[in-house]
């Protein structure tokens, strides 16, 4: 037993852990976007999936695994074009626009892969992938140094993109117009900006994210390859976080970790439970932080409740209107 | 002001068509520096498309507008602020979890190194403008959390803070207090002297028109149909040009002695939908042959204390007695049988079926008695019809005809259906929520004489309205109501209405006289 719980606490658990967060928080940090602007984006499955084609695809025709980090990004400005053109500009069902994006995903990079690369796949092929980066003095400290170093250079791209995307939603102006574009798109209409743009550019934003996200997934996470189907509903998870983390980047992060280490530890306990239960972990505690939210915002609620009750507390006031 | 007027807006021939509907019809006008100009006219008469087309929401579809002199050529908000126009929307134009600075510096913001919004340079600005203008606000606080008459200040400064010289209100005083209102009414004059600037409101209260205004012009049907100086024109004037034919609204006739206690509510406590405290404590009763007015600013739970009432909404703990019956638990259907009839706030929510057609809707909810089903479960439609037609024409409905969805109908005809219906019942007890929001004066007058009909024959009634004249108008006696508690009762006649004002807002307290029956 102790062998096991050794095994499963293992840094070794927690490299896997970043790993398999990286790509659901990059995917998350778009959805944050897409959700303050008031989309409800169901579609990043979708568009991660054709960031990974995309990558190997790039990186197979360029040589090289940054230019096909490259090519998923741009590509991703396109996708996000391309919803937002449904979505804003010819005002479709959000909801169905995502829908049709993942299914048209699935079949348009089955047909790339295979007309590309044949029905095989892309093993065989030589395609550059990402190379972990050693930091020097930090990957010496035991444990921890095991962790944060040896990792691929979009890991730490990500922890940066953390940082800069929570700057940019909180702490500059054009953050705030998105946001007000979600949440009351008149006010902004009145002031001369339109909300429409601000639309636009957060369904860029999460279209180049997921990009990123994809080439991630194929080039780094799986030392590029590509496999149909590959981003195993990464996208979901991605919404789950958002939802989960109030759109807040630097939150969305965090829950991606959660999803990373229960992913971690299912891959760990493989060697002892059936392979197939394990992997349902990680999406069994998505399940649970959605009630989570759920039940955390009846309790806020009910905590409000008890906080007009003793006092005779503002919120009462013009609340009807 | 000079004797030749220096004019800052003039509009030539505004058309506005919206398809099916001509909402300006060749308006021709001139706004001149520092005056308030009042904007009068019914619900739908055009006042707001035409002050819309001014802000540049929409443009014209024929006619021009110059702003100084200069023709408008580009019809957008941006350019209307840029000319120095700013406008302060019926339904604020703020977003709810940003600051108050940070909704007033929206789209000119302080930056921080050229690309970080910088929020203490924005509240120290709004500091400044709130010094200037005398308009107090908290600069950090959220706009969800303050009240509406703050959110109307924000409102103001956001628009001085763009630059705004000539300013547009639509219906300001709506949701505001007598005493709000003459604070607004303070800024306006203050702004106006000192800053020099122009004022147009829009409006449909009267009294406000001959308090604040220097011109007024009078629209009907998209058409300006008057212009005058307020000074040389009467309230009822005004009324009758808006309506397009003489408005009495005398004093309604009242006959009768309170009997029976109908409607009986003790210690009742109700949750809101966010599950806050909305209704504290409320004991009220209403008798047959009196109407019983709750005066309270909008959401301080008395809609949420009628809604429970009738039994929209479930009791946290309390009582209510409809006849002497417990009611508490029932469902709404089951309380209507007890004998309590309900005008709801919301029509188009809960009043009407705005899909159905008259005649249905005239008889919702007794679609199960034994005179309109017949033995096999169907409707006797040759009988609906009769019935229908009958209530049609006695409640002077217009607009769709018997088998037209209620939909289509103007507010004022949809809301005489509603009240047609529910007046019909026959019953002892009467619920009524805001009967004449959004409607005419016509149609209004139409209601509150059904309504005191209702009271003469001794039905007991309680109304709840936004409308403080309604209020005084119809009742007999009055409640105030301030975050969830009763503040104040009165009889009709023991208060004015810049008096009762403080206690709607729950700086002065009365505790209930003991009501007699006699």
């Amino acid at each position: 037993m102790i062998e096991i719980l050794a095994q499963v606490f293992s840094a070794g658990t927690f490299t896997q852990m970043l790993r398999s967060a990286t790509p659901v928080a990059l995917a998350a940090m778009g959805g944050s976007m897409t959700e303050h602007a008031g989309i409800m984006n169901i579609g990043m499955d979708g568009m991660i999936l054709m960031g990974a084609l995309i990558g190997v695809l790039g990186s197979y025709m360029f040589g090289s695994a940054a230019a096909g980090v490259m090519a998923a990004v741009l590509f991703g400005i396109l996708v996000g074009l391309f919803f937002a053109l449904f979505v804003v500009k010819l005002r479709s069902d959000e909801f169905i626009i995502g829908c049709a994006l993942n299914v048209f995903a699935n079949g348009f990079t089955a047909y790339v892969s295979r007309s590309v690369f044949g029905f095989s796949g892309t093993s065989g092929y030589e395609i550059d992938y990402m190379q972990p980066i050693d930091i020097p003095v930090i990957g010496d400290i035991p444990f921890i140094g095991e962790i944060l170093s040896g990792n691929t250079a979009l890991v730490y791209i990500t922890w940066i993109l953390v940082l800069v995307m929570w700057a940019f939603v909180y702490r500059t102006p054009r953050g705030f117009y998105i946001r007000a574009a979600g949440e009351k798109p008149e006010t902004l209409r009145t002031a001369g900006i339109s909300p429409e743009r601000m639309k636009w550019l957060a369904s860029i934003l999460c279209g180049m994210l997921c990009g990123l996200s994809g080439a991630y997934l194929s080039l780094g996470y799986l030392n590029g390859t590509f496999v149909e189907g590959m981003s195993a509903s990464r996208g979901f998870i991605a919404f789950a976080c958002v939802i989960f983390a109030a759109a807040n980047p630097a939150k969305a992060y965090l829950a991606a970790l959660m999803f990373g280490f229960f992913d971690a530890i299912g891959l760990r306990l493989q060697n002892y439970i059936s392979s197939d239960l394990t992997s349902a972990i990680p999406y069994a505690i998505t399940i649970i932080m959605m009630v989570y939210v759920v039940v955390s915002k009846e309790r806020r609620r009910r905590s409000g409740r008890a906080a007009a009750k003793t006092s005779a507390a503002p919120p009462a006031e013009g609340a009807g209107t | 002001m000079p004797n030749t007027p220096e004019t800052v807006i003039q509009l030539s021939h505004i058309t506005k068509e919206f398809p099916g509907v001509l909402a300006n019809d060749d308006v021709s006008l001139e706004i001149h520096r520092g005056e308030v100009f009042a904007l009068v006219g019914e619900n739908g008469a055009g006042k707001s498309t035409l002050m819309n087309i001014i802000y540049g929401i929409y443009p014209p579809t024929d006619g021009e507008v110059f702003v100084r002199g200069k023709k408008m050529e580009e019809y957008s908000p941006k350019n209307a602020i840029a000319n120095g126009i700013g406008m302060v929307h019926q339904h604020f134009m703020l977003v709810p979890s940003f600051t108050v600075a940070q909704n007033i510096v929206m789209s000119r913001e302080p930056r921080r190194a050229g690309i970080f919004f910088d929020n203490r340079r924005a509240e120290e600005i709004t500091r400044e403008l709130v010094k200037e203008y005398g308009l107090a606000v908290d600069p950090s606080a959220r706009v969800e959390d303050i009240s509406v008459g703050v959110q109307q200040r924000v409102e103001i400064l956001k628009a001085l803070y763009r630059g705004a010289d000539i300013l547009i209100l639509d219906e300001p005083t709506a949701v505001l207090t007598p005493q709000e209102t003459d604070e607004l009414f303070a800024v306006i004059r203050r702004i106006i002297s000192e800053k020099h600037m122009t004022v147009i409101l829009i409006t449909h209260k009267l009294g406000e028109v001959m308090a604040i205004s220097d011109r007024v012009g009078i629209m009907r049907h998209g058409r300006l149909v008057s212009l005058a100086e307020t000074k040389n024109i009467t309230e009822r004037e005004i009324a009758s040009e808006m309506v397009g034919r003489p408005v009495l609204f005398d004093e309604l006739e009242r006959t009768g002695t309170p009997g029976d206690v109908m409607i009986s509510v003790e210690d009742l406590h109700v949750r809101d939908n966010r599950g806050l405290t909305a209704v504290n404590g409320v004991s009220l009763e209403a008798r047959s042959g009196e109407v019983v007015g709750i005066a309270a600013i909008e959401g301080n739970g008395q809609s949420e204390l009628l809604e429970a009432i009738t039994g929209m909404r479930e009791c946290v703990s309390g009582s209510v007695r409809i006849h002497g019956t417990e009611a508490v638990g029932m469902t709404p259907g089951q309380i209507r049988a007890l004998g309590l009839a309900h005008v709801p706030d919301d029509r188009l929510a809960t009043g009407v079926d705005a899909v159905a057609d008259v005649a249905d809707n005239l008889i919702t909810g007794r679609q199960h008695s034994k005179e309109f089903k017949g033995f096999a479960g169907h409707l006797r439609r040759s009988t609906i019809e009769r019935w229908a037609s009958e209530v049609y024409q006695r409640f002077d409905i217009r607009g769709a005809g018997l088998h037209g969805a209620v939909g289509s109908m103007s507010g004022g005809n949809m809301q005489k259906v509603v009240v047609a219906r529910e007046f019909s019942y026959d019953t002892p007890a009467l619920v009524i929520s805001n009967p004449s929001r959004g409607i005419d004066i016509g149609a209004t007058e139409f209601i509150h004489e059904a309504i005191m009909e209702k009271r003469n024959n001794g039905c007991a009634i309680l109304l709840s309205s936004a409308d403080l004249d309604e209020i005084f108008r119809l009742s007999d006696r009055i409640i105030t109501m301030y975050e969830g508690e009763i503040t104040g009762h009165f009889k009709a006649g023991e208060i004015t209405k810049e008096e009762i004002g403080y206690y709607m807002t729950g700086s002065r307290r009365k505790e209930a006289d003991k009501v007699d029956a006699s």
